[in-house]
């Protein structure tokens, strides 16, 4: 109903500017990279590349997949025992799961390691023991726990915020009609919550199935995710081409997962720290 | 009197909507003018266009003699009361009223002098250091007016600004705004939806409806001498029905002729007959022509509102005498009870008290206030 | 159930607690390693403290995220401010839905997407160095913005449309009714856009590695180069650091964010 002025909508114009040249046009130089060889010319060689990182693919998607459910199954409760704590209490909760999410990733990953190592903690402990020794670094298991625990923060903050806005009525509403614990629970809670389990999903599994620290170092270099092989063709000016398609590939795999991901629940409200 | 700004065929429209057509209108110096309408009558666009946060498609402002079309808000000694009163939440009420003097960069010793000048004036001493967000809503209302007041507009623009106030305190506000431009000589252009605010405290009232000015007089002529049924019905209650001017002097409305003091109309012209509720008297059915049956009686304090059906149409008579529901009675009409209109296209709309309901009339008038 | 629900709580937070309280305990281990703990000592600290390069990380690190989040910040409320007056929905979806990219988007692609750029128009313009400071601010710039949007935007929407009016109405230019009247009262989400920016800029690291060039290092970075070698408790120390550095702002912002909340 009210005019606006152009000068204000001109407020915008800088941002927009910014947004096409640094987020639009290197989206579009992916593009370009994938399709063409070092010498700028068109190819679809790249496409044919992508066959030999077909286990690459298989594994990263396995483990991140594996990675997000083990968070949902150990980040959903967590967050219900939080958001039914009282609300003094709740905040200091939070604030401990948040604590490791604003520590440097590298530094979370490098002290899984410190206890995983060969020579950890966690082989100290055993030596002491008299146990023998594990071997950890450089198993998929100590990728995945490392996915896990790095990343299970980021599962639990868009649940706890979204059961947090579920009005304490709905569920007082549902046991004063005869719903217990279990049934509050599967009947009231869970579906309002979709949309932060949506959330949560999607924060966990993009930075799992991209990742290429937590591999090298919990991986010891024994295999390969997409993350490693995006950031080794990035090493070297003549493999830019084939990076920038494996980079295309996985950015539409995670659309697409993203898209189904949504298709789940209807409210897609994001729900972001 | 002297004319301080005038609307010249001002039309504006939104998204292809017209909200306003070819509005005429001119206000003089010092007056307490008041635009009076139902909600979407086009009375807050035409606040606004005056205001400057509205540029008319067609048509001129004219301010003091000059066209001001394109000067922007805030180069126009127009000052507003926003409905919901838009005092800056980060400042006290000090700053607030202090506002335009800051970016008239006055002296500070002018600026203490005017604001406290300007804070007795609306009864406020002692509320400088006060957070405006936690005042009562008559409080905030009053550094509104101090805020707006403290530049000394030319006109002072004033959109709803009791809406949100409880009744009592509403009234008490009515005088007060009353006083404060009597004392200030500013012109104060008032827009409300509630005929009563309007009737007692304007000089002079605009009654809109449809984006078009429907009758523009004093609160006494807009009561007594309405031009059509839309004002009749609008401002006050009205029993409206079908009737023909026979002659001069002369009407017959109901199946009877009554004498009026009404003329000027063609032979025979269809017309709309407005009858006052407190106007009729409940006489015996055999002293008046026109009789009915009650149908309802509501005890309203004052008086009695009592709903006649007469040979099918029901009317609502305004009495301080009790009737029994059921009882037949006589309608007792006199000349100067009459008032005869105009034909309009509100006619046959309003004035019919058979789907007559107090609820509902209060529950639309809460509808208003949301607007 | 309250106490199973408890001791399942407690249980994962230990779990998350754990390798970072190793990591602290270890950065005062005589011997390097995490095997057995040989004796308290400040060895690593000391060692780290006569690390040139630590200093002038620790250094690049904090001016990169406060120019960032500077730059950021200006743009993204300006941005905030457009995009409220802009009357098309869709032209205004769009927009978001873009900015939102680098958010939704892992890392990694946003990383080497911008040094595919960086590289291309610096080959263009025949640059030797084709990724320094600026690409690497201009990265951090584009991944802050979206945050910054979406802390400034609900205060934006929030503030009561009539209050720039009534500015303008006692005789604000448009601007100067920005800078008066609504500035102010979005200053909370400014702050906490402009505190989310700097954060998200300190402690980047993927982003980074792919836009800087072998002259700019940042903390992360470093950590990283460390890492790449054998296992050095150097490492611990920084790191440690870095936890105490966090966990003071964390306390700092949430006793000055208490103070706040129990003003109003």
């Amino acid at each position: 109903m009210r005019k606006r002025s152009l000068l204000s909508t001109a407020a915008a114009y800088p941002h927009i500017v910014w947004m096409v040249l640094f987020i639009v046009a290197p989206l579009l130089f992916v593009l370009y990279y994938a399709f063409t060889d070092p010498s700028g010319a068109f190819t679809l060689e790249n496409v044919t590349a992508l066959g030999s990182h077909k286990t690459t693919f298989v594994l990263s998607i396995a483990l991140s997949v594996i990675a997000t459910f083990l968070c949902f199954i150990i980040g959903y409760p967590l967050a219900w025992i939080i958001s039914r704590a009282d609300p003094g209490r709740q905040r200091i909760y939070m604030m401990l799961i948040m604590l490791p999410m604003w520590t440097n990733l590298l530094i979370r990953t490098y002290s899984m390691m410190a206890i995983m190592d060969d020579g950890g903690f966690l082989n100290g402990i055993l030596a002491a023991l008299h146990l023998g020794k594990v071997h950890l670094i450089g198993t998929k298991g100590a990728v995945l726990f490392g996915m896990v625990y790095d990343f299970l923060p980021y599962m639990v903050l868009p649940i706890y915020t979204v059961m947090n806005k579920i009005d304490p009525r709905l569920t007082e509403a549902a046991s004063d009609l005869g719903a217990g614990g279990w049934r509050v629970l599967t009947k009231v809670t869970m579906p309002l919550s979709m949309s932060g389990v949506v959330s949560g999903i999607t924060m966990v599994f993009v930075p799992s199935i991209s990742t290429f620290y937590i591999s090298q170092k919990l991986g010891g270099g024994s295999f390969e995710l997409i993350g490693d092989t995006i950031e080794r063709q990035f090493q070297n000016e003549t493999t830019y081409n084939v990076g920038a398609m494996i980079s295309l590939v996985m950015m539409v795999l995670i659309l697409i997962s993203l898209a189904v991901m949504n298709k789940f629940s209807d409210e897609s409200e994001e729900i972001l720290p | 009197m002297e004319k301080i700004i005038e609307l010249k065929n001002i039309s504006k429209s939104f998204d292809g909507e017209a909200v306003l057509k070819h509005i005429d209108l001119y206000i003089g110096n010092s007056e307490f003018i008041t635009l009076l309408g139902p909600s979407g009558c086009g009375k807050t666009t035409t606040l606004r266009i005056i205001g400057g946060f509205e540029k008319p498609d067609e048509g001129d402002v004219i301010f003091e003699g000059t066209r001001i079309n394109d000067v922007p808000a805030h180069k126009r000694s127009v000052n507003t009361v926003f409905q919901k009163y838009a005092l800056f939440p980060h400042l006290n009420v000090f700053e607030n009223i202090a506002f335009a003097l800051r970016l008239q960069k006055c002296p500070k010793e002018e600026i203490r002098r005017r604001v406290k000048e300007m804070l007795s004036l609306v009864a406020l001493e002692g509320f400088e250091r006060k957070n405006v967000t936690l005042l009562s809503g008559g409080q905030q209302q009053r550094v509104a007016i101090a805020r707006a007041l403290i530049s000394h507009p030319k006109i002072l623009l004033l959109d709803e600004p009791l809406g949100a106030l409880d009744l009592k305190l509403r009234k008490d506000m009515q005088n007060e705004l009353k006083n404060i431009q009597k004392q200030t000589g500013i012109t104060f252009i008032y827009v409300t939806h509630d005929q009563e605010e309007a009737l007692s405290m304007s000089d002079t009232v605009v009654v809109m409806a449809d984006g078009e000015i429907q009758q523009i007089g004093t609160p006494i002529d807009i009561y007594n001498e309405p031009v059509n049924a839309f004002v009749a019905d609008f401002i006050g209650e009205s029993n409206i029905v079908d009737g023909v001017m026979p002659a001069d002097r002369t009407v017959r409305f109901s199946g009877h002729t009554f004498e009026c003091l009404d003329g000027g109309f063609a032979a025979n012209e269809a017309v709309d007959v407005v009858i006052r509720p407190e106007d009729i008297d409940v006489v015996s059915p055999d002293q008046s022509p026109l009789t009915g049956t009650v149908t309802g009686v509501t005890f309203k304090g004052v008086h009695y509102e009592i709903i006649v059906d007469v040979g099918g149409f029901k009317w609502m008579i305004q009495s301080t005498d009790f009737v029994e529901e059921g009882a037949r009675i006589g309608l007792k009409i006199g000349p100067d009870d009459i008032h005869v209109m105009k034909k309009s296209r509100y006619s046959g709309l309003y004035g019919d008290y058979s789907s007559f309901s107090d609820e509902l009339d209060e529950l639309s008038d809460a509808d208003k206030v949301e607007e | 159930m309250k106490t199973l629900s408890k001791i399942y709580l407690w249980l994962i937070l230990a779990l998350l607690y754990i390798p970072i309280i190793v990591l602290i305990v270890f950065s005062f281990n005589k011997s390097g390693g995490t095997g057995g703990f040989t004796g308290f000592s400040l060895y690593w600290y000391r060692e780290l403290f006569r690390n040139a390069e630590a200093f002038s990380a620790l250094k690049n690190t904090l001016i990169l995220a406060l120019a960032a989040a500077c730059l950021s910040t200006v743009i993204g409320t300006a941005a905030a401010v457009g995009l409220e007056k802009m009357k098309s929905r869709h032209v205004k979806q769009v927009i978001l839905s873009t900015t939102n990219v680098p958010m939704m988007n892992p890392d990694i692609v946003t990383g080497i997407s911008m040094m595919l750029l960086f590289v291309f128009v610096g080959g263009m313009l025949g640059m030797t160095e084709k990724l320094n400071f600026f690409t690497l601010l201009i990265a951090h710039v584009t991944f802050c913005l979206p945050y910054v949007l979406l802390s400034v935007r609900p205060r934006l929407r929030q503030l009561d449309r009539a209050l720039p009016e009534a500015a303008k109405d006692l005789g604000c230019t448009p601007v100067g009714s920005f800078f008066r009247v609504e500035l102010p009262n979005i200053f909370g989400g400014v702050m906490s856009g402009f505190v989310m920016a700097f954060t998200l800029s300190l402690d980047d690291f993927v982003i980074s590695y792919f836009t800087t060039g072998s002259s700019y290092q940042t903390l992360p970075l470093l950590i990283y180069s460390m890492t790449k070698k054998e296992v050095k408790p150097d490492i611990y120390a920084l790191s440690t650091l870095i936890v105490a550095a966090v966990l003071l702002l964390l306390i700092l912002s949430n006793v000055l964010g208490g103070r706040e909340r129990s003003k109003k």
